[in-house]
Parts: structure tokens; sequence; C-alpha cells
């Protein structure tokens, strides 16, 4: 079968592998029909993430036909349409059952190598390093989906492949990092990043009573789609002191809560950028976290900074000083994208929000190395790139219609 | 029997205790730790004067000592450096209150001169002989600040090693205790043991698979069992490996499911040198034990253990 192949920084390629297996009783094989590349997949891209193969198959935001289950699997069944949830949960452990998925702690064979890093193991993910299990991704015409009975979510309605398939990641990523805002009436709510992750976050506020949201971002077309489909005010921080603006718009006293929706890759500009990327370049620093030291420094007293933006490993210059004695709360995590599924897919059929319109490419599977490298520079307004295994030809097709927010 | 017996039980049959009164964790009791005699002091200082004296002599002429060690002139910059460092080490030593401590800066100044040495062997323009001499002193004085580290004379100690980890499950301490009443199921979360076959009332028969595929067997016998706290077990007199392993489950707080917890107490061939060898495998007792005990939770709680192997993947080379 084809699947989208990681073989070093800046190196993704399609490749021919053998078609997966049933390994475990609770696993089931998924025929994927469409899969997206993840924001968070740029980390890899980049070679920012440890613990990754050449030869391991990308991918953890996809949705596809159910052809084979294991022997206990009893919730699905051959030819069930299906969308995956990005983190591996058992369901059954201590954290699973506090809804914990993301840090399930049975899921990650290697374990002990996230052990070392982090002190203790998050679950596995599909397609995401040998530290979170090294499990082979859903870019891919066929996938292996562990814990079967716990993680995949059945769509029976019409609804098309666009329309749901961002309930695998990036549409409960984005509301985690709203609910975790704890908004009240009247909030004001700054969201860093204006990717999918951030646009999504900002509907998201909304949809939860946000009373303004303030994006902040540097590509125009990202800045548009966040004012024209998501209704918020926007700050180019090139062109302007984010801190100063958001102050000027708030009376002096800051969004009630900031999203990091940026994480380990800031682009950040002047002197405290060259240093991060020295550092970083160095080994001595893994992250850049000047979206995150920004979110800080703006919050209002007594505000939420979440985090749904991914970090690895080290920050430096983060000011704890300012979250301490200012009573701030610092909300993250990996998204326990179980708990949001059932709710999600519900506001999708009654309508709430369709998740779709942040799709700017479409394009078939083989088209990956190309998607990658235009995504990463974003190229051609590249925002949100969905690969297509069938039927769909290779033409780096660009979808033109924007669905209505 | 309450668990406190069991400890209690355990502690008479001559393990040390860590702070909760469990078996020991074992490892650094002959390192660090141990209290030195006036002599290994002397040694130490004596071996910071040795870094001082030669510190100074590198900084005040480093060509003269660059001859003498073979490499010739052109490194007289970088010998300057390490005698500064050498002086700075040695001198710590001296004032120092625990020397041998601080010796353990001097073994890694040491390994660092070794691998410029070593460098030093295949290039041009240097005198073999001297150079290898240099390095048969430099490796002596590797040799007597391990020694005075106390970490050789740990590797080189025989005895019992003794390993303790313990794993919460989400399950009662009876679900606990039954699964690891089958002997004969071990190797489903064991990796490396192959086969238990009961041979007896209190008799298994063990298969396990060691260091580069090598076989190992041995019998052992149950020398506790007791329903829903406690099980364990020891290899039997003559065997060829000597192990005994207390297994204990424990109810968690708050109904939190189980403590399952190891204690494995084993003499290894080579004393702890081969542990440390083993270690770097990824085959140390302490890191295998806690690998098992997470694929026991794994099928206690999942039915089944995590795995990737067999999945498809692209060629594993570097630019395919």
């Amino acid at each position: 079968m084809k699947a989208v192949c990681w073989r070093g920084k800046h190196d993704v390629r399609v490749e021919d592998v053998p078609e997966p297996k049933i390994l475990n009783p609770r696993d089931a094989i998924i025929k994927v029909t469409s899969t997206a590349i993840c924001g968070s997949d740029l980390h890899l891209y980049n070679g920012f993430v440890p613990g990754m193969l050449p030869g391991d198959i990308l991918g953890h935001e996809f949705m596809g036909e159910v052809v084979e289950v294991g022997s206990v699997v009893r919730n699905l069944k051959a030819g069930d349409r299906v969308v995956v949830p990005f983190p591996i949960a058992c369901g059954s452990c201590f954290s699973c059952q506090r809804g914990l998925f993301s840090v399930c702690e049975n899921s990650n064979p290697n374990a002990w190598m996230a052990e070392k890093l982090w002190g203790h193991s998050p679950s596995g993910i599909f397609g995401y390093s040998h530290l979170l299990g090294g499990y082979a991704g859903g870019q891919a015409e066929y996938v292996r989906v562990p814990f079967a009975d716990v993680g995949p979510i059945k769509v029976d309605s019409g609804l098309s492949d666009d329309k749901v398939l961002f309930l695998s990641d990036i549409f409960p990523t984005a509301y985690m990092a709203a609910e975790a805002c704890n908004i009240q009436r009247g909030d004001t709510i700054a969201v860093w990043g204006c990717g999918p992750v951030g646009l999504l976050a900002i509907k998201c506020a909304f949809l939860l009573g946000a009373e303004r949201v303030i994006a902040i971002d540097h590509i125009p077309e990202r800045l548009r789609m966040a004012r024209e489909h998501c209704g918020a005010e926007t700050i180019n921080f090139e062109e302007a002191d984010v801190y100063d603006v958001l102050m000027l718009a708030t009376g002096g006293r800051g969004p009630d809560a900031c999203i990091d929706a940026v994480g380990m890759e800031a682009h950040v500009h002047g002197v405290i950028g060259r240093y991060d990327r020295v550092k970083q370049a160095m080994m001595l620093e893994t992250d850049r976290p000047q979206a995150l030291r920004q979110a800080i420094r703006a919050c209002c007293n007594g505000g939420t900074v979440s985090v749904p933006g991914v970090y690895g490993g080290f920050i430096d210059k983060v000011p704890m000083g300012s979250v301490m004695n200012r009573s701030l709360t610092i909300k993250t995590g990996q998204t326990h994208v179980q708990r949001y599924m059932r709710p999600l897919l519900e506001r999708i059929e009654r309508g709430d929000i369709d998740p779709s319109f942040i799709i700017t490419h479409r394009v078939a599977l083989d088209d990956a190395p190309w998607a990658y490298d235009t995504f990463l520079k974003k190229q051609d307004s590249c925002i949100k790139v969905v690969m297509k295994t069938n039927g769909l030809a290779s033409s780096r097709q660009t979808g033109s219609e924007v669905a209505p927010g | 029997m309450a668990i406190q017996d069991v400890e209690t039980q355990h502690r008479t049959e001559g393990r040390g205790s860590v702070p909760q009164g469990r078996p020991a964790g074992g490892g650094k009791a002959g390192g660090l730790q141990r209290g030195r005699s006036e002599n290994d002091e002397f040694v130490a200082r004596a071996l910071g004067a040795f870094g001082v004296g030669l510190g100074l002599a590198q900084f005040l002429s480093p060509k003269r000592v660059g001859r003498m060690i073979g490499v010739g002139r052109a490194h007289s910059a970088s010998l300057r450096l390490m005698g500064v460092r050498e002086i700075a080490s040695g001198i710590s030593i001296l004032r120092s209150d625990q020397p041998t401590n601080l010796l353990w800066m001097r073994v890694g100044g040491d390994l660092l001169d070794l691998a410029l040495l070593s460098a030093a062997l295949k290039s041009r323009g240097t005198s073999r002989a001297r150079v290898a001499a240099a390095t048969a002193a430099v490796a002596g004085v590797t040799a007597l600040d391990l020694l005075y580290t106390g970490q050789l004379s740990s590797w080189l100690e025989r005895g019992p090693v003794r390993v303790s980890k313990s794993i919460a499950v989400n399950r009662t301490p009876e679900e606990c205790y039954r699964f690891w009443q089958d002997f004969e199921k071990f190797p489903n979360f064991m990796k490396h043991v192959k086969s238990v076959r009961r041979t007896g009332n209190q008799r298994s028969h063990w298969v396990m698979e060691g260091l580069g595929g090598r076989i190992v067997e041995w019998d052992a016998e149950t020398t506790q069992d007791t329903p829903n706290q406690a099980i364990s077990w020891r290899t039997v007199e003559g065997s060829k490996v000597h192990h005994s392993c207390l297994v204990t489950f424990q109810p968690a707080p708050g109904g939190r499911g189980t403590i399952i917890r190891a204690d494995l107490e084993y003499d290894v061939p080579g004393g702890r040198a081969s542990s440390f060898v083993a270690s770097l495998f990824g085959r140390e007792p302490g890191q295998e034990i806690m690998r098992d005990l997470r694929r026991c939770k794994q099928l206690l709680e999942t039915g089944e253990v995590a795995t990737t192997e067999g999945q498809p993947s692209g060629a594993r080379v570097i630019g395919h």
C-alpha cells in the first residue's frame, strides 16, 4: 500500500509498504479515506521531535472505513465509517477513567523513553515518534488502530469527510483550549496563531460565550480568515506591538484568557528571536516559546493561559514571576479527544459549526511531499491540507471554494 | 497475614530497609555513601596534589610536557587549558572536606585526556611510543581515581544486588494475586522468560533467554504464597543462577486499585560491573522488571500488551 514515510528533516516520501495486520485482539484495520497534515506534523518535518526513525509512517488525523476487527471488538464491524482520535487510549486505566485519554497509562509501548525525557509517559500517538509509541500513522491507505473498541467514533449521518475529519484532532484540540479558558460573560480571549487550531479556537471561544476574540498572527490571509470567517479582531505582530494593542483594546487590563496555539516553533523577530534560534541550534533549548511569553505577559490578573500548542522539551526565559505574582493559571495537555468526539459531532450535526472552512487544499496522498513543503512555507495561501486516498488524481489541486463559516 | 507481617518476615530474612521499612533498593551501598578511612582521604589528597603539580607543569611549560608525552609542540594552547582544568580540580580536591566526591570531576577529566590522547595516537606528527606511554599513565591515574571514588570497588564487589520496583494497577489485590499465582503465564509479560513449567507442588522450571540469545535454565521453589497479599520464590540450591523475588499486592489508597511491588535480589557472575554492562544493553534487571511490571499492568487492565511489532514501515535507511 502507499504510505507517507518520514525519511529525515524536510524529507517525506510516498512509499510502497506492507499493509498493516491485526496484532492485538482489540485492534481494527481502517481503510483511510481522508487524512490531514497537522501543524504538529511540521515539528516532525522540521526535525524538532526526538525519536523519529527513517521509514516511520506519519499522520494522526484520519478517518475511513473499517475493513477488519480483532477478536474482542464488538462495537465496530467491517464497513463502518469511523473517525479515529489521535491519542491511543485503553479506556480502563486510572487516567482514561478520569477522562484523561491522552495520558493513558497503557498505550505507549516505549513509555520508558518518554519517562527519561518527561518523568512520566503520555499515551501513544499515531505517527508521532517512537517516544510516543512508534505507531504507524494514518497518512496511508490502511492503518492499524489499537483499542478500536474505545477510540473511533462511528459517523452514520451523511456528513462529508471534510466536515467530520477534524474530530480526530484539531476541532477537539481547539475546543479543549477554549474550554480551559473557563469563559464568562463579557470575556475577551486572545488567540496566538491563526493556523487551523487557532482559527477553530476562535470559533469555539465564541461558541462558549466569549464577548470578543482578538487573534494574533503575521500571515495576511490567516488574519483575514480570522476576521471574515471567525469574527475575530486581529493584530499583525509584524506591524504592531502585541502587548500595547491588547492593553489598548482592554483598558489596560489584558485579555481574560490567552490561548497559545503556536507552540514550540514560534516565528520571532529581533534580538529575542535570534536568541531562541541560537539556543535551539546549540541544543540548549529545544523549543522557541515566544507566543507563550507574550501570552503570559498580556494575560489579565487572575486569568488563564491555555496552551494547545505543542512543546517538546525545554524552554527558556519564560516569565514565571508574572505567572506567580499575578495569580495566573496555565492549562495545557495533548487533547483528550475521546472525551469530545460525541458532543462535538452533535454540534456539527446541529449546524453549530462546520470545521471544514479551514481546508485550503485537497490533494492526493501522492502529493504529500509537495503538500508538506507548501504547508511549511505557507505558500499558495495554505492553511489546511486534506489528502484523499480514493479517486482524487494527483494534481496538486487547490480547493477554491471555502465553505461558509 | 497483614502486610506488616509480610514485611517483617522479609526483613528477618536479612534484607536491608528503606525509609518505609520495605526491603532495600540496593545499589549505592558500596559506593559514594560509604564512610572512608583516613588512609583513603590521604590518597585522595595526594591525587589532588598530583593534579595541581601536573597542571602547573602543563600551564607553565606546555611545550616541554608536549614533547614528553609525544604530541610535539603543536598543542600548547590545549595543553595549557588542560593544565588549568587540572589545577582547578586538584585545588578543589585539596580544599574539600569530602575529597573523594570531587574525584568524580577528575574521572571526567581523565576520560577527556584519554580521548585526546587516543586522537593523538591516530594523528601524524606524534611519537606513538611516547603517546602510548602517556596513555598508559593516564589510564593508571583514572583507575586510581575511580578506585578512590568508591565506584570501582562497588563494581567489583560480589554479593547480591537488590532491585525494587512498583506499579499501580487499576484492579483489586485479589485479581492481581490470581494473575501472579499462575507461574506458567509469566512469559506473557516477562519479555525474556521463554517458559515456566510447574514441576511439583512448590517447584517450577524456568527457561530464559539471556544476553546474546544464550539460554539460561533454573529451578525455583515457592517460598511464600499468602493469598491476595504476597508471593515469593527463589532459585533452588545448586542452580547456575541465584535469585529470589518477592511480589506484594497492597491496596492503593482510596480504592484506586493495587500497588504491585516486586523486590528482586540476585547474584551476578562478575559482580556489579557486569550488571553495569548489562544496563547498557537495557538488560539490567531493574530496567527489565519495570518493563515487565508495565506489561503485567497492561494485561491486567486491557487484556493485551501494547505493541507495534509487526506493523509496516518504510525502509529503515536514511536517504533511501
